[in-house]
């Protein structure tokens, strides 16, 4: 019996060796380990033999086992491992570098800077507010100081309904609803008024590259009881280097607007040339960007608000002509143009 | 409006004092002064008087003189010149040899085989008229080789103010007005006008005058006769020429000098043609012909002044071409007045026409400035023509007059405004410079606002402020936060939902969003077969095809949808913007805010993109609201959508949108092979739905069980019908889907998976039967029978 352990070990290497399939290698474990395997069999014929012979071939035959299930498995692992190197180098390398496909979408460039001022305005605790489009002549005008004669009424630069209401002209167009909507809090309970409005703004008049009779704005209001001019300097400076993200240095001029005393033209220093003058700036080093002011004490008043009591500031920033100083669009009638060509460029660059 | 700075420093002493900044300091604190300034005679050096000793004829040249002239040196000089008009005695400006005219610098050239010294110059050659037709005349009392910048203000520093800055400061309409702002700045005083003392003529006749209508303030007037210059003084011309005006003839130059100094505009009319001055309106409309040569319409609103019921000048605009001066007036009428600005600015309107006086009179002058404007230019008449007479006294009627504008406010109210530390002295001595009378009394100020800001620009105690801190300067500001409590911010919810979808369509669909106009394109509507529907329309459109206000966001889409067809083969857009269904009751606009979705495949089937821009809304109305869409069928409500396949997109119960294929015929215009598809959705409507809880569910640890039921439908059944049968089968049914279908003209087949499970037990197969069961008897109920 020692001799048949012997040539089994034998024959069970040679054969390991020479087997390159996983499906082969579990024929040979059953016909070695299996019910009816020769090393079974073995063990099964172990109770016909002596006390002693048991114990050391017993032994023996149980080596034989542990050894032919160890060379068994290690093989099955390597067969495995070859299997997976087969199949790494079977697949080819793929071109990486070839274009990308995004099939992204696009953001209109105003929402993009609708959104980066929006977002500055709340981080001061300011309201976001939304308006309509079309009001009336007391919002667009009589509440905002503009009397009846006023050349801003004229028919020219206004586009009138046939009932009466107009396409607002100026988003101050919400000014007296916000002043009303948040007067309450702001006298009752001391909250200031803080509140930005963006909109659509629309002037009847021809169009070219730098004109459009629909536009986009921004209006901020701020009312409490000591709002100052020097507030007014610090918070547009504030503001301005926030969204031109470097900092921006302001200057005011004088500026007359009815429904601001004292009101102002604001000029930044040139994006450009930092100040030193160059052809984008008309060599001024300055370039005008938004009016604002003090709030006109008639339009505080007509908000329902004491004049003699609260103070507040306005400012008007233009979001089309910030998209398009952003983005160097040079045509502003690109922006309503809906060409994809021209506005599938535009993603959240946040 | 150009403005001299020689002019200027008539009235201010400038004397030390760096022009250019102060002109810059005048821009932060007054008015926006054009970048560009004139450095007028800067390049202009060594022109000198000289004398022509002799002219000879050229002998080459039918034009050229040969000259000899006396510039003061101890030889004549030769030079060949073309002008017509030299002649032997007369005296002009000479450029010897070194001289600069602009870029050339003057050396000896041949013409024509002789040799010039020099160039005798003509006015527009030197830079102070633009007259060039002949060589520059100058007066026999002066000196040869006197430097003509000696004798004449050729030097000057030019600069422009843009007028829209003026549109609320009548008193800057003139030299003497910008003057007292200068003077302000510099921190120097301003010096009285100059003019004559108008009571020494108490004693001659008066003007019939009569204003007869409210819209004319002031009227002042004067006669006078005996005027014997025509040419007006050459430093008089040299600043008309550099504020921008034409030369005339001297009384028209004086009239317009006046009006540039003062800002008071005046008219003068040859008295034989305007003896009784009536200021009034006609009744009916007529033509009248302006100085300028041009019939203009004059209806009943137009202000005129008349020689009794003649017409001879539209008022404050311009006169009339009958009662202009001429060469054989002898003695004339001044007119100095103030009317009505609204009535002026809107007459100006009417008749398309605006003018140097009509520009000042919008701006509301001052009526006080009259008189002193007409005792100014008898002033400035008899420095120049000895021989004028006055004869007539003053005649002036003050028929409207300004209420006097008095403002109190206490130190405090500057403080709070400010918001920084102007002391009491500086505020005093500030609004004293720019003519406010001023009391301080125990840190309350009380301020008489001068006639000249008072017709409307100062009525407030605000107004006071802006005159404080703008000749304080901005700059000069220190600049601070605000001090105000903190409270929070809610966010507006349809502009966050907003937001949200333009998130989803961008990030997640791949869409585009454009911008449109809020008014329907008719033309290029009908292009795509689309009719736009009648809607409120604007008033004055400059443009029909614009004339309507868009009830949809649609139809502009489809059209934005034709223009970007070869973009790509598959895309879509979105905007969200406003459109208007009609008028309420009280016929104001209903307004509404739309989210209007197109897409475009020329990849994919029709039903394919139907589905995925149905799934794109139930995704948005899911990520807002935690809340299911649902479609219900519908008839079109708009000729470019598809008779069958449109449909209503409904959230608890109400339509808040609609979906649909677009019509073929529009379709086809549009591509005529593409997919193209659409829906609107109400983004108010939207905002406003209640969002769903979030309800945890446990995951159960039973192991579920599914259950297949393949159906064949009757023909027009829908899935909602066929939903109807296990939507009260128990809470054991935890979801169904649809996992096959198959579509054919006669059989519609579907496939449901019904997925059971408890969070209790495992289930056993005779409960989901029993639940089964009941869903199949009801399916059959409804004609649905098992495949």
């Amino acid at each position: 019996m020692k001799d048949q352990i012997i040539n089994l070990k034998g024959e069970l290497d040679s054969k390991i060796e020479g087997i390159a399939d996983l499906i082969e290698l579990d024929k040979i474990r059953v016909a070695y380990l299996g019910k009816k395997g020769s090393i079974t069999q073995l063990l099964k014929g172990m109770k016909d033999l002596s006390h002693e012979e048991r114990k050391t071939l017993g032994a023996e035959v149980n080596k034989l086992k542990t050894y032919a299930a160890e060379k068994i498995d290690a093989r099955i692992e390597q067969l495995k491992l070859a299997e997976i190197e087969r199949e790494i180098s079977s697949m080819p390398k793929f071109d990486v570098t070839t274009p990308t496909n995004t099939d992204r979408g696009s953001y209109h460039p105003i929402t993009l800077v609708q959104r980066q001022c929006e977002a500055i305005f709340k981080s001061m605790g300011f309201a976001v507010e939304d308006y309509s489009e079309i009001v009336t002549d007391y919002e667009c005008f009589e509440s905002l100081n503009i009397p009846k004669h006023h050349p801003a009424r004229d028919m020219q630069d206004t586009y009138y309904l046939e009932n009466g209401q107009l396409l607002k002209s100026q988003t101050s167009a919400a000014q007296n609803a916000i002043l009303k909507k948040y007067g309450r809090a702001l006298i009752e309970n001391d909250v200031p008024i803080k509140a930005i409005f963006p909109g659509r703004c629309f002037r009847n008049e021809a169009t070219d590259a730098c004109h459009e009779n629909t536009f986009f704005q921004m209006e901020g209001v701020m009312v409490d009881k000591d709002i100052s001019i020097s507030n007014l300097i610090f918070f547009m400076k504030t503001m301005l280097s926030e969204v031109f993200r470097r900092d921006i240095k302001v200057r005011l001029r004088p500026g007359f607007f009815p429904f601001v005393e004292p009101g102002f033209e604001l000029d930044i220093s040139c994006l450009i040339c930092g100040g030193d003058g160059c052809p984008s700036c008309k060599h001024s080093g300055w370039l005008e960007l938004c009016p604002c002011g003090m709030i006109h004490p008639n339009v505080l008043k007509e908000g329902g608000i004491d004049p003699e009591k609260y103070t507040g500031f306005a400012f008007g920033l233009g979001l089309t002509r910030l998209a398009m100083m952003k983005y160097g669009i040079k045509d502003i009638r690109d922006l309503n143009s809906g060409s994809l060509k021209a506005l599938s460029q535009f993603a959240d660059d946040e | 409006m150009l403005l001299s700075m020689n002019w200027i420093q008539d009235f201010v002493d400038l004397e030390g004092i760096d022009k250019l900044e102060l002109i810059h300091r005048f821009s932060l604190s007054t008015a926006e002064v054009e970048n560009e300034i004139f450095f007028k005679g800067a390049d202009i050096s060594g022109i000198v008087v000289a004398e022509i000793k002799s002219v000879e004829e050229h002998p080459n040249s039918k034009k050229l003189h040969l000259l000899k002239v006396d510039a003061g040196q101890e030889e004549l000089i030769d030079v060949v010149c073309g002008a017509p008009n030299v002649k032997v005695g007369m005296k002009t400006a000479f450029a010897a040899v070194g001289a600069q005219l602009g870029d050339i610098t003057i050396a000896p050239r041949e013409l024509a085989g002789f040799t010039s010294y020099g160039m005798c110059c003509s006015e527009s050659e030197i830079g102070i008229s633009d007259d060039h037709s002949g060589i520059m005349e100058i007066s026999d009392d002066i000196e040869n080789g006197t430097d003509l910048k000696k004798i004449y203000e050729i030097d000057d520093i030019v600069f422009e103010v843009d007028n829209k800055s003026l549109t609320n400061r009548p008193d800057l309409w003139g030299h003497y007005g910008i003057a007292r702002e200068i003077a302000s700045l510099a921190g120097r005083q301003l010096k009285p006008l100059e003019t004559e003392d108008l009571s020494a003529y108490d004693g001659l006749p008066k003007v019939d005058m009569k204003i007869e209508d409210p819209l004319c303030q002031r009227y002042s007037c004067l006669q006078f006769e005996n005027i014997k210059r025509s040419i007006s003084p050459v430093n008089m011309r040299i600043r008309l020429f550099y504020c921008g005006m034409r030369k005339i003839n001297f009384l028209a130059d004086l009239t317009n000098y006046l009006m540039l100094e003062m800002g008071q505009p005046m008219h003068a009319f040859d008295s034989r043609k305007v003896g009784k001055i009536r200021i009034k309106r006609f009744d009916h409309p007529f033509v009248f012909r302006t100085l300028d040569g041009v019939d203009r319409n004059i209806d009943e609103d137009t202000l005129m002044i008349c020689n009794e019921d003649t017409p001879v000048a539209i008022a404050g605009i311009m006169g009339g071409l009958d009662s202009e001066i001429v060469d054989d007036t002898t003695t004339l009428t001044l007119e100095s007045a103030t009317f009505n600005a609204v009535s002026i600015r809107k007459s100006t309107v009417r008749l398309s026409h605006r003018t140097d006086a009509s520009i000042r009179y919008e701006k509301c002058l001052d009526p006080e400035m009259t008189v002193t404007a007409v005792a100014r230019f008898v002033k400035l008449l008899k420095t120049y023509d000895v021989n004028a007479r006055v004869v007539s006294s003053l005649t002036d009627e003050y028929a409207f007059k300004y209420d006097k504008v008095a403002l109190s406010f206490d130190k405090a109210f500057v403080d709070r405004y400010t918001g920084i530390e102007i002391d009491n002295d500086t505020i005093v001595k500030t609004l004293k410079s720019l003519g406010f009378g001023v009391k301080l009394e125990d840190n309350a100020f009380t301020v008489d606002v001068p006639s000249w800001r008072a017709t409307k620009d100062i009525t407030l105690k605000a107004d006071i402020i802006e005159e404080i801190t703008r000749i304080y300067g901005y700059d000069n500001f220190q600049i601070n936060t605000t001090r105000s409590p903190l409270y929070p911010v809610r966010a507006d919810i349809v502009k966050s939902c907003e937001d949200k979808i333009k998130d989803i369509l961008v990030k997640r669909y791949s869409l585009h969003e454009l911008h449109s106009y809020v008014w329907a394109y008719t033309d290029e509507l009908k292009a795509i077969g689309i009719n736009a529907e009648d809607n409120i329309k604007l008033a004055n459109a400059t443009n029909p095809n614009i004339e309507t206000i868009r009830n949809s966001i649609i139809p502009t889409q489809l059209c934005q949808i034709k223009t970007n067809s070869s973009y790509a083969p598959d895309f879509g857009i979105f905007e969200i913007g406003r459109v208007v269904c009609g008028v309420d009751e009280n016929n104001l606009c209903v307004e509404k805010k739309k989210l209007a979705i197109t897409l475009f495949s020329k990849t994919k089937d029709i039903k394919t993109l139907y589905f995925e821009l149905r799934d794109m809304l139930a995704v948005i109305s899911e990520d807002l609201k935690n809340k299911e869409l649902s479609f219900s069928m519908s008839q079109p409500s708009h000729g470019y959508e598809h008779p069958i396949n449109c449909c209503n997109v409904m959230m608890d119960g109400k339509c808040i949108g609609e979906m649909a294929i677009v019509h073929p015929t529009v379709g086809k215009k549009i591509d005529k092979k593409a997919s193209i598809v659409f829906a609107e959705i109400d983004v108010n409507d939207l905002a406003h739905i209640e969002n769903a809880e979030i309800v945890y569910n446990e995951p159960s640890k039973f192991p579920p069980m599914d259950y297949d039921l393949s159906l064949e439908l009757p023909n027009g059944m829908l899935y909602e019908n066929l939903a109807v049968c296990w939507k009260d089968a128990g809470d054991i049914l935890k979801n169904t889907r649809i996992i096959d279908t198959y579509d054919s003209r006669e059989l519609h087949s579907i496939t449901v998976r019904f997925e059971f499970s408890s969070n209790e037990r495992t289930l056993s197969s005779s409960e989901v039967q029993t639940v089964m069961d009941g869903i199949i008897s009801r399916l059959n109920d409804i004609g649905v029978k098992l495949r």
